[in-house]
């Protein structure tokens, strides 16, 4: 890909870091670690894009689903339906939650595989039909809202939305309470406050880590496929032949990234919802 | 990796997408593959009794043809019998028809030859008149002799 390597060419921190700045509601860069006013348009623009391509094909799917003879397509579906289908048996064993439960692991599986894959365009592709669009050359945008925190953390927390969902709709209010307190190291009034403690690192940590795993992982994957982009930005045959090598390699390596940190996240769904039924 | 307020839009968007596959995706694919499983499981349940139904016509078929045979065997070996008692009945009757000619023809054998001894009778009584007559010649007249002739005539029956 071009990396804009014209006379006034970025240096390469320039480029990587104008390739890591979000299109957000402001126009410009995010100073301020947490700023609830902003907005990263291309995060939003790209995870609803990718979602409403999860349902069309679901729905697509749903729609020609018969009990006969199943075409390729909804051979394909249905394989990945009866993954998470039993999985979610396995993981969660209320029937009534599984209804909810079971389709969202199918939604997140698919939506953040999609937005996943949204890595294999070339790193360079969509900025630069943004920038032609705009107009303006040094446009921001960023096309994997997996590799924005916000994303994974938003749907972690949905996740954990869920599971407080239930474990006050499986233990009632007053049960859930009296387990924030009692467990896991024993009903004594000494110690109250160390379960209670104990409690809320482990709900923030499966949260943060639960979004920050695939943060992690998806921003790593973008860094090094611009770091290879960065090699071809050089434009000699070292830089190419070194571009086009890499390249291939980490892109399908990547592919396995993209199908295993989705399942990760389909997986650590069902068990954190699944630990929310069970009383300690 | 700055936060804002992307996060809440992404928590928004995640639950509508499950609500959206919870109502529209999920319970119409578990509905066929439901379906499917129930279908197959008839099919295969059919398929071991159709086998079975099968085994069993075998078997009857085999038991059929036994009997068949069997009764085969009792209707040759009685049609032989009935065969021998009709060739016996015929065989009596022949005898019997035989018999019965062999009577009717001695019968008229007899009568036959009762009238052959009584115009040999009468040819005889002429032939001796004839003959006495030609030895007799001028004596013996046939009309005062008449009654002498009858009684031999008489006598030689």
């Amino acid at each position: 890909m071009s990396t804009g390597h014209e006379a006034h060419a970025p240096t390469a921190g320039e480029y990587i870091v104008h390739h890591l700045t979000h299109l957000n509601s402001t126009g410009h860069a995010q100073t301020a670690i947490i700023d609830w006013s902003v907005w990263n348009l291309d995060t939003i623009f790209f995870s609803i894009a990718m979602g409403v391509v999860t349902l069309f094909i679901l729905i697509t799917a749903a729609n020609k689903a018969t009990s006969g003879v199943p075409g390729r397509f909804q051979a394909a579906i249905e394989i990945l339906f009866e993954m998470v289908a039993d999985q979610a048996k396995g993981i969660v064993h209320s029937a009534e939650s599984r209804k909810f439960v079971a389709p969202v692991a199918l939604t997140v599986f698919f939506w953040i595989f999609l937005m996943n894959s949204m890595d294999f365009l070339p790193v360079d592709l969509l900025p630069k039909i943004w920038a032609l669009i705009t107009g303006d050359e040094h446009a921001y945008l960023r096309v994997v809202p997996t590799a924005d925190l916000n994303g994974t953390l938003g749907m972690s927390i949905g996740v954990l939305l869920i599971c407080v969902y239930y474990n006050i709709k499986i233990k009632g209010f007053g049960g859930w309470v009296h387990e924030l307190f009692t467990a896991p190291f024993g009903s004594h009034p000494l110690l109250y406050p160390i379960n209670f403690l104990m409690q809320m690192i482990e709900f923030l940590a499966k949260t943060v880590s639960h979004g920050m795993r695939l943060f992690g992982n998806m921003y790593a994957g973008e860094l090094v496929f611009m770091l290879i982009a960065l090699m071809g930005g050089t434009a000699t045959v070292f830089g190419f032949l070194g571009h086009v090598v890499a390249g291939s390699i980490w892109a399908v390596f990547h592919i396995l990234i993209v199908a295993l940190q989705a399942f990760i996240f389909m997986m650590l769904t069902l068990v954190y919802i699944g630990q929310a039924h069970e009383s300690h | 990796m700055n936060l804002n307020a992307t996060l809440v839009a992404q928590l928004v968007v995640f639950f509508i997408l499950a609500w959206v596959t919870m109502k529209f995706v999920w319970p119409p694919i578990v509905k066929a593959l439901d379906e499917r499983a129930k279908k197959i499981a008839d099919g295969l349940t059919a398929a071991d009794k159709a086998k079975s139904d099968l085994a069993h016509a075998e078997k009857k078929v085999v038991e059929e043809l036994r009997k068949a045979r069997e009764s085969a065997t009792d209707v040759r070996a009685s049609a032989e019998k009935q065969a021998a008692v009709f060739v016996d009945e015929a065989r009596a009757e022949a005898a019997r028809i035989i018999a019965q000619a062999r009577e009717a023809a001695e019968a008229e054998a007899g009568v036959a030859a009762q009238r052959a001894k009584e115009a040999l009778r009468d040819q005889v009584a002429q032939l001796a008149v004839a003959g006495a007559e030609k030895i007799l010649r001028k004596e013996i007249n046939a009309q005062a002799h008449a009654d002498l002739l009858a009684n031999l005539k008489q006598e030689l029956q």
